[in-house]
């Protein structure tokens, strides 16, 4: 067991490795640089700030260099943000992030499955046919569409929420529900059709037989075998939520780090492209690990490490 | 037949259909004391959907209906979902086709021998735990204690279908009914499994039904069959007198039977003229 997660921490750290390579050499690939911009600096000035931010310096040079503060940890200094190191962006744009992420979260994971669940034990009558519509919308309408939209009747028309900013817990809830809306109706369907192909195996009908509750059958029986294909799921959606979306962050104005990633790949500012690129990959990797030890406690077919070795 | 332990009469299985109501069982009657009665048939010939309606494990839309389906007196049709509950794995248990699918993969064998136990009695876990291992040695497993712990993906065919037949006898019931328990056993293990069946019915005074579509393995294991076709009981006699079968179905299926000492270039197959008026 700890030998195959020592394997794992391994390739994680390879893999990453291969993004830091990748993501640097790209990212310099792109014409121009992050002193480059319409309001042209003097040359002196450009030059000087290349100079002393090591931009002059061959490429490979630079890329040692990154790689040695990697190591450290030490994510380099912001190129836009005179003064302000990478780190001190990710960490402050975070706590917003991940509190909006979290809290979709538990939307989409309290409301998701429940809702499937509903809809399965009720296929083909009106709850079902009434969760499927939702979940259809949800999955179709694009979530800056429903932001706009609410923002637009609750915002501007009912003066229900605040029209931007988190400074009171209703400031949280138009962006929470545009940010899980995709994801809420994506695991409803999932959780739907896995417990409604679960519910028909034989097994089911053991259970039946055994004389069991209808309850004891869903939870244990049913769910259990359910929820595998769904933690599949989730783990990408727990990565993809907690990393905030770009968009919602614009629209309602938050302070996150989603906002800075694509900020900074249209300023070049490559050391937050590389810090944000580098903490989103060791967070997904990160996940899918969780995801793959959850499979085990679920799933006692699916072993790990080699038995055997 | 001293008592009469499951009375059936006129017995239909409905599924409603684009063209209209269809009967995959097609009104059978037969009684049961505590003795061993086989219904054989070929595949949709109504045996397996005959075994679960006594069970009213038929999902709807299907319906069960019948003049008379009475269990020890009690009125099968007449009993709430709740009643039947109580019912079903403490007095009229089922034995599962395959053993690979009929378990449930993310459960230990122990639970799930167990489960039936604690569903109809209320027994402390330390008792609970006791009858399993015991039950398990009474199916022949060897180390019942490891055993217990195993997950079903773990154990073979033979030794599933044994946990199978331990996990419906456990709570004593006075009826149990074999949906083509060996069809998916080889057949060296399948002569076991239906010993040990015999076995502990004959031990515990159990009524059996046991369905197949086998004839000649069913028959050494029956005290009585019946043979269906299409939704309806076309042969009903001893096992014993099963070569002198009437039915023109029977004896094709027993003509089709290959011999240890063939001599046929061709095996005969059903010549379905002969009875099949729809």
């Amino acid at each position: 067991m700890l030998a195959y997660f020592a394997k794992r921490i391994g390739m994680m750290v390879v893999t990453l490795f291969l993004i830091i390579t990748l993501t640097f050499f790209l990212m310099h690939a792109i014409p121009g640089g992050p002193f480059t911009s319409e309001k042209m600096l003097a040359p002196e000035i450009e030059e000087a700030l290349n100079a002393k931010y090591g931009l002059n310096d061959p490429l490979w040079v630079q890329y040692l260099n990154y790689l040695k503060g990697i190591i450290t940890l030490d994510l380099g200094p912001s190129f836009k943000y005179p003064g302000i190191r990478v780190n001190d962006l990710i960490l402050d744009g975070l706590p917003v992030t991940a509190k909006t992420g979290f809290l979709a979260l538990l939307c989409v994971a309290a409301l998701g499955i429940p809702l499937g669940i509903l809809a399965a034990l009720n296929q083909n009558k009106w709850q079902d046919t009434a969760v499927m519509m939702l979940a259809t919308v949800g999955v179709a309408i694009p979530s800056y569409v429903v932001a706009t939209v609410a923002l637009y009747i609750f915002a501007l028309q009912l003066n229900l929420v605040p029209t931007f900013g988190l400074d009171d817990w209703r400031g949280y809830i138009l962006p929470v529900a545009a940010l899980s809306g995709f994801w809420l109706s994506f695991i409803a369907r999932l959780s739907r059709s896995s417990l409604l192909e679960v519910l028909g195996q034989d097994y089911i009908v053991t259970a039946k037989a055994k004389g069991l509750h209808p309850l004891s059958i869903l939870f244990k029986h049913g769910l259990r075998n359910a929820l595998i294909p769904i933690v599949t799921v989730l783990g990408p959606v727990v990565a993809n939520l907690l990393t905030g979306s770009f968009v919602i962050e614009q629209i309602f104005a938050l302070p996150g780090i989603g906002r800075h990633f694509v900020l900074s790949i249209s300023n070049r500012d490559y050391t937050t492209i590389m810090g944000i690129t580098i903490f989103y990959a060791a967070f997904l990797m990160v996940m899918i690990l969780i995801v793959d030890i959850l499979y085990m406690l679920l799933d006692p077919r699916i072993k790990l490490a080699d038995r055997n070795k | 037949m001293s008592e009469k332990l499951l009375e059936v009469q006129d017995l239909r299985v409905t599924f409603p259909t684009h063209r209209g109501d269809i009967d995959v069982v097609k009104g059978i009657s037969f009684d049961l004391g505590r003795e061993r009665l086989a219904i054989v048939g070929e595949s949709g010939s109504g045996k397996s959907m005959t075994g679960r309606s006594i069970l009213r494990l038929i999902r709807s839309p299907g319906r069960v209906t019948a003049t008379k389906l009475k269990f020890d007196n009690i009125d099968l049709l007449d009993q709430s979902e709740k009643q039947m509950r109580a019912l079903r794995g403490a007095r009229i248990s089922m034995v599962m086709q395959d053993p690979k699918y009929s378990l449930n993969p993310v459960l230990t064998i122990g639970e799930q021998i167990g489960e039936a136990l604690r569903t109809h009695q209320n027994l402390p876990r330390k008792q609970v735990h006791d009858r399993v291992i015991d039950m398990l040695d009474q199916v022949r497993i060897n180390d019942p204690d490891r055993v217990a712990k195993l997950y079903p993906h773990e154990v073979s065919g033979g030794m599933g279908q044994r946990i199978m037949i331990a996990m419906m006898l456990i709570p004593e019931p006075d009826l149990l009914i074999a949906d083509e328990p060996t069809s998916a056993l080889d057949v060296s293990v399948q002569a076991q499994v239906l010993d040990l069946i015999d076995g502990l019915i004959q031990q515990k005074g159990m009524g059996l039904i046991i369905i197949s579509h086998d004839l000649n393995l069913v028959a050494n294991y029956a005290d009585r069959v019946l043979v269906m076709n299409a939704g309806e009981i076309v042969e009903e006699c001893d096992a014993s007198a099963l070569k002198d079968a009437q039915h023109p179905y029977t004896k094709g299926l027993l003509a089709a039977v290959p011999r240890i000492d063939e001599t046929r270039e061709e095996l005969p197959t059903l010549d379905r003229s002969q009875w099949d008026a729809t």
